[in-house]
């Protein structure tokens, strides 16, 4: 079997959050606070692009607008296991990581807009972005390109003797592609610390899944020396719990895990998809799973006001909206700078970690960070 | 100074960057152990260790791709493609990763992809390609082809400091046969044209091993004692554009030679630069030799008969001048 049950091992293991753990959680190391931070990020996730939406539906987003509804949990749940020093390659229905990390919701309107004061200054769209300050590498449309950066980050943790992990997201219409074998397979030859997020969410534009592979490409891990495990895609701590254990796995010098987290597109490929090739009951089905309903219905029952967490998220993104909508646009004569770097060359700063884990995790912090010493 | 072959000369740059710098890093198909399919890597593994001198899978995107990841966290990775020709299954991650992610975000992707390129000696279709035009066409990564010792480590140097993807060209037919005095230790050879040799008629445009063409079809002795100026680009982006133009300024007629095959080869590019800013400075038609659009053929006469020589130059030379 190459699949396992994520969590198991790590549930004997002395959490770094200690007493403080939740014990209702379904992960030992989150405590109550960290299970309304994960809420807090999925909800900010679908309450920005259900706005960017209207934007778009307003001709306010120039081309098509891509979004991850429905997959919320994925991404924040996994990039809440990521220290400050770790680094990641964010997909496109990925953006509740970019929130973990750190990046401002002002700005991530303003880049679906094309505004100067978008990520990218309006050089790419969409989610196509990741801040260099915040420790993430921009992703590129080609997928999944980006394992083979993870890789080669993981790569260079490993040389230097650093206690820190790559992570990088990717879906199923992904593993078909050769870069999905190359990084692979390059992870298990070299045992490198890299966490691969397969983001199972059932079509590739309108490819279902029956059509691009024979075997689900969780049971690949084993046949490249690693293990590969399935979970929960739409269940936010379950996520956090498989990517804990990654990490720690990671850590420890043992090497890369595939964790398949299986969720569901709820929306088209893109604004412009009315998705007429998805059964209706399929996409019933899901709904009744939403992983924000599931995690608000959690923290109903610890006594947390979830209607009021709501409505300040909402507040936040309608004033970031205003912001964004305020913005200039780029620049004309800005669209040719910038094809070269002058200078010195600056790596990756340092995300925002909030898990309450890392809150006093000294090893973590006492690494050289992306100088480049060998240590 | 000391004389070292093309060869030496690139491998005692790199060399001097392992020891000078711990961020450099080399990574390809068999350049540990075996010391690269060229010998250019000879020797490393030992003073170097494992690590830094790498042996990956046969894997060329994972080559650049991972080369990008471990650039953005302070490396500074050589990759060597086995064969230029290779960089084709490496393509994407150059173009797309490595070119463009300094222009949409600001991070420097400061890796060197060495390619030996070139045909001459049956390397067939797969192992003789000069497929520098495909990077000069993608916005992000400079592209360099020395044609001598001392700026093949010069440009090899200034490639590994430089904070861009840089593509690096080294001809396979000048890694024995060129030799040439280094200067020892570390110096910068600058991504601007040289004026191989000076010359007031007829102006000869190249790079890489064609310079060694061109330089042999325009001896004095060969061309009835004409002036020929023979200028090696030594780097195609950035392109020279001022010393392209000061030289047909100078001498009013134009050669563009090109190993690589015709169409939207560098040449293309010069001639299309001379068209529009030198017009008027010319005295003929801007005449180019390359490689007829055909995959270069295995057989010596076959190959022979595509790449440009000596001769084929000469007789454009010819024309030219009595134009």
């Amino acid at each position: 079997m190459a699949t396992q049950t994520a969590g198991s091992a790590a549930a004997d293991d002395p959490a770094r959050t200690g007493d403080r753990a939740d014990p209702a959680a379904l992960s030992p190391h989150l405590t109550a606070d960290d299970r309304v931070a994960l809420l807090r990020h999925m909800l900010l996730m679908r309450a920005i692009e259900a706005r960017a939406l209207t934007l778009y539906r307003q001709g306010r987003v120039p081309g098509s607008f891509y979004d991850g509804f429905g997959q919320e949990a994925v991404s924040v749940g996994a990039a809440f296991a990521m220290a400050a020093q770790d680094r990641l390659c964010i997909l496109h229905r990925d953006l509740g990581a970019h929130l973990v990390r750190g990046v401002e919701p002002p700005r991530i309107l303003a880049q679906y807009m094309g505004r100067a004061s978008g990520v990218t200054g309006g050089r790419d769209g969409n989610v196509h972005f990741g801040d260099p300050a915040l420790g993430c590498v921009p992703m590129v449309s080609m997928l999944p390109d980006m394992m083979c950066v993870a890789t080669g980050m993981a790569m260079a943790f490993k040389l230097r003797g650093e206690a820190r992990v790559a992570l990088t997201f990717f879906g199923d219409g992904s593993t078909s592609r050769g870069d999905f074998h190359e990084a692979m397979n390059w992870a298990g030859v070299q045992r490198l610390p890299v966490v691969f997020v397969l983001e199972n969410n059932q079509y590739a534009y309108s490819t279902p899944l029956e059509k691009q592979f024979a075997v689900d490409p969780v049971e690949r891990a084993r046949v490249y020396g690693f293990p590969g495990v399935t979970v929960d895609g739409n269940d936010v701590e379950a996520v956090f719990e498989a990517v804990w254990v990654a990490r720690e796995r990671a850590l420890a010098g043992e090497g890369p895990t595939l964790i398949e987290a299986v969720t569901m597109r709820m929306h088209g490929h893109a604004a412009h998809d009315d998705m007429r090739y998805v059964p209706p009951e399929q996409l019933a089905a899901w709904a009744a799973r939403d992983p924000i309903e599931r995690q608000e219905r959690r923290l109903v029952e610890l006594g947390v006001d979830v209607a009021a967490l709501r409505a300040e998220v909402e507040a936040e993104v309608e004033a970031a909206a205003a912001e964004a909508l305020a913005a200039p646009m780029p620049d004309p004569a800005d669209a040719t700078r910038g094809v070269f770097a002058v200078g010195e060359a600056q790596p990756l700063g340092d995300g925002r970690a909030p898990w309450s884990g890392f809150a006093n995790d000294a090893p973590a912090r006492a690494n050289g960070g992306d100088s480049g010493a060998v240590r | 100074m000391p004389v070292m072959t093309y060869l030496e000369a690139i491998s005692d740059a790199l060399r001097e960057q392992l020891r000078a710098d711990e961020r450099v890093l080399v990574m390809g198909e068999d350049v540990g152990a075996f010391g690269g399919a060229f010998k250019v890597t000879d020797g490393f593994v030992e003073e170097f260790g494992e690590a830094r001198v790498m042996d990956t899978p046969l894997a060329e995107s994972a080559i650049v791709g991972t080369a990008i990841g471990a650039a953005v966290v302070g490396m500074r990775p050589v990759c060597e493609m086995q064969f230029a020709d290779f960089v084709s299954c490496g393509f994407d991650q150059l173009v797309n990763v490595a070119g463009k992610t300094h222009y949409r975000s600001g991070l420097a992707v400061p890796i060197v992809v060495r390619l030996p390129s070139g045909g001459g000696f049956s390397g067939g279709p797969f192992h003789s390609q000069n497929p520098e035009a495909w990077f000069m066409h993608a916005p992000g990564i400079k592209v360099l082809a020395p044609s001598t010792p001392e700026d093949a480590k010069g440009l090899l140097t200034a490639a590994i400091r430089d904070p861009n993807p840089v593509v690096y060209l080294e001809h396979k037919h000048l890694y024995r046969r060129v030799k040439g005095e280094v200067p020892a230790g570390a110096y910068e050879t600058p991504m601007t044209a040289r004026v191989a040799r000076e010359g007031s008629e007829l102006t000869v445009i190249a790079y890489g091993a064609m310079v060694h063409a061109a330089l042999e079809a325009t001896a004095p002795d060969q061309l009835d004692d004409a002036s020929v100026e023979v200028l090696d680009l030594r780097s195609l982006v950035p392109l020279d554009e001022d010393a392209i133009l000061a030289s047909v300024a100078k001498t009013s007629k134009v050669l563009i030679v090109d190993e690589a095959n015709e169409t939207c080869a560098a040449g293309a590019q010069v001639a299309a630069l001379i068209a529009e800013r030198a017009f008027e400075q010319l005295d003929g038609p801007v005449r180019r030799v390359a490689t007829p659009d055909v995959p270069i053929p295995f057989s010596p006469p076959l190959e022979q008969a595509v790449l440009p020589s000596a001769d084929r130059i000469r007789d454009a030379c010819r024309d030219l001048l009595d134009y």
